[in-house]
């Protein structure tokens, strides 16, 4: 009578001690399947997020600690609170890096925004020999920094350079270019577009493709000149590019380094230290770590600051960068 | 738009561009092939009057370059296997595994981009001395082991494929690795293949992590190998450019070659932010 109306007490109960046993069996399972989960995710992604948070997020708390110490990394550092920070503030050769890393960026990145812009667009064309200026104004983009330090070594070498030469063949007085420290910047600026030219050049030629035609079109069928249709349909498609592109290429120019360090070590007279390399100098020739830390805290929390701020900017602005 | 027959105006803005973009290189290999003699001339020329090899004679006897060019090879070939694998595990896993602790994973690892790699040589130097590190050619590719733009780009391909194949995959009765590494890795090759020329660009052209982490010339990587020859024979242009055309070949002939992978490879990274 199992399924009758009346059922005994005596078999309900052994129902409902069936039914809870069942639930207990069937939660342990669940418990024990969802364990099974996480033991395959966390196998699949632990490695990558391991080592990526091993390399990143750990020495970037380390960096801290360090930099409230004084530490020439051998003798047991000695904790100084916020000294290292003080002195920093206060430091010519620190201010002097500043100066030079901001104005670095202020002069390049406009530049590269608007030389990227204009020749993607140049190079969005269907003109004879494209495929060559395209490989013409990719190819550095592969040359390390290292060689196109020493390339720009002999380019820029005030004797037996490609410079020199052009300018004496032009008969134009002759240069000390990165030898001479109110050009260093200038010519260090110019080396650095010619190897990173070729990234916002790619980035907008991909944007390019998403301007809509139909929109060019009916533009065009309403009188709109060229420039009034790159200025009002062009632009405005590559805004959100230009923001990223922006706060690309002053995260990257504010950290500078490699090239300084291939081409003129910070010289001359110190006229073209840069901050990451005031960082370098700091700690591995002269081994103040601690000191060292506390600039490059600094330059992090910079660029962060200056990261956000664009990006909340272009937000408000909605048109971005422009 | 139809080929113009007409004289294009953006000819006068690239072809100037262009050559100035060329012409170092092309200067470089030149002096490679020219006698000192040749580059003090005044007044000075651009072509070499005869070729010379002398140079690479000249450098290969001077400086361990072929031992240089070996130990770079094997970092971006480490660099290379290991990003493949640990990024595709890692893709696969944030976008299609259920697990707890997904999101703070995926969230934390996407934060870490903001962290620039300059700020952190100061203790990962200490760390690399604490594991041993220092002056072998783990310091060159320990950092390029991974990356977690790496990670994203899998995890953003991995999410365009369809999910019945790897469904049907699991009918079949495939474990999950073996969903990925027979269904999924397959249609994944163009990523694949993104990754692999992001991490070869990257691991070969560093500088920053064999500088302070290696000082033994037997563990130089090609690129420090360079900057030192540069320190020691800076008045032998004809030898130091040969030593730039060794280092820089590799990578601008593989960019000859699949020139359209390296571009597609960068306006990715431009989708990084």
């Amino acid at each position: 009578m199992r399924n009758g109306i009346l059922i005994s007490d005596h078999q309900r109960a052994r129902g409902r001690a069936a039914g809870r046993r069942q639930a207990l069996d069937h939660s342990r399972a669940r418990r024990r399947r969802r364990w099974a989960a996480d033991l395959t995710g966390w196998s699949f992604a632990g490695p990558a997020t391991g080592v990526v948070i091993g390399l990143t997020l750990f020495p970037a708390g380390w960096a801290f600690l360090i930099s409230r110490e004084h530490w020439n990394g051998i003798a047991a550092p000695r904790q100084i609170g916020w000294d290292n920070y003080r002195t920093m503030v206060q430091d010519p050769d620190f201010r002097s890096a500043v100066d030079h890393t901001v104005l670095f960026t202020l002069l390049y990145v406009p530049v590269v925004l608007v030389l990227g812009m204009l020749i993607a667009t140049a190079l969005n064309r269907r003109i004879r020999f494209i495929a060559f200026y395209r490989t013409a104004l990719f190819v550095p983009m592969v040359v390390s920094a290292a060689a196109t330090g020493v390339l720009a070594n002999f380019v820029f070498d005030p004797q037996f350079g490609l410079a020199d030469n052009v300018l004496r063949a032009l008969h134009l007085p002759r240069q000390g270019f990165l030898a001479d420290p109110h050009q260093v910047m200038w010519v260090i600026a110019l080396i650095y577009l010619w190897s990173d030219l070729a990234f916002s050049v790619i980035v907008y030629l991909a944007a390019l493709q998403d301007v809509p035609k139909d929109v060019l079109e009916a533009a065009r069928m309403d009188g709109a000149t060229r420039w009034q249709q790159f200025r009002h349909v062009v632009i405005p498609t590559l805004a959100p590019v230009t923001v990223f592109v922006g706060v690309w290429e002053t995260i990257s120019v504010l950290q500078i380094f490699e090239l300084v360090l291939t081409t003129t070590h910070g010289g001359p007279l110190g006229a073209s230290q840069t901050v990451v390399y005031f960082i370098y100098n700091q700690a591995f020739r002269l081994s103040r770590y601690g000191y060292g830390s506390a600039a490059a805290y600094t330059l992090f929390a910079a660029t962060l600051i200056i990261t956000l701020g664009m990006l909340a900017y272009s937000k408000r602005g909605k048109v971005g960068a422009f | 738009m139809r080929r113009s027959p007409r004289f294009s105006r953006w000819h006068l803005l690239l072809a100037p561009m262009a050559l100035l973009f060329l012409l170092p290189l092309a200067q470089m290999v030149l002096t490679s092939f020219t006698a000192n003699g040749d580059i003090n001339r005044f007044p000075p020329r651009f072509f070499p009057s005869a070729l010379h090899i002398g140079g690479y004679f000249r450098l290969f006897r001077d400086a361990p370059v072929a031992r240089w060019m070996l130990n770079s090879a094997i970092v971006s070939g480490v660099a290379i296997l290991s990003h493949l694998v640990l990024c595709s595990l890692g893709g696969y896993a944030y976008a299609r595994l259920s697990f707890r602790g997904r999101t703070v994973g995926f969230v934390t690892l996407l934060a870490t981009i903001m962290i620039p790699t300059q700020m952190l040589m100061i203790p990962t130097y200490f760390m690399f001395s604490k594991l041993g590190l220092i002056n072998t050619l783990g310091a060159a590719f320990v950092p390029f082991l991974t990356s977690a733009f790496g990670v994203f780009l899998m995890r953003q391909f991995f999410l365009s494929l369809p999910r019945e194949l790897e469904e049907a995959g699991r009918i079949d009765g495939l474990s999950t690795l073996g969903v990925l590494v027979r269904i999924v890795l397959p249609l994944a090759r163009p990523a694949l293949a993104t990754l692999a020329v992001f991490t070869l660009l990257n691991s070969w052209n560093d500088l920053l992590w064999p500088l302070i982490a290696i000082n033994n010339p037997k563990s130089f990587t090609i690129q420090l190998g360079l900057l030192n020859f540069q320190g020691a024979h800076h008045v032998d242009w004809q030898e130091l450019m040969a030593c730039n055309v060794v280092a820089t070949a590799p990578l601008v002939l593989a960019f000859l070659f699949a020139q359209r992978q390296f571009v597609q490879t960068m306006s990715f990274s431009g989708l990084k932010g």
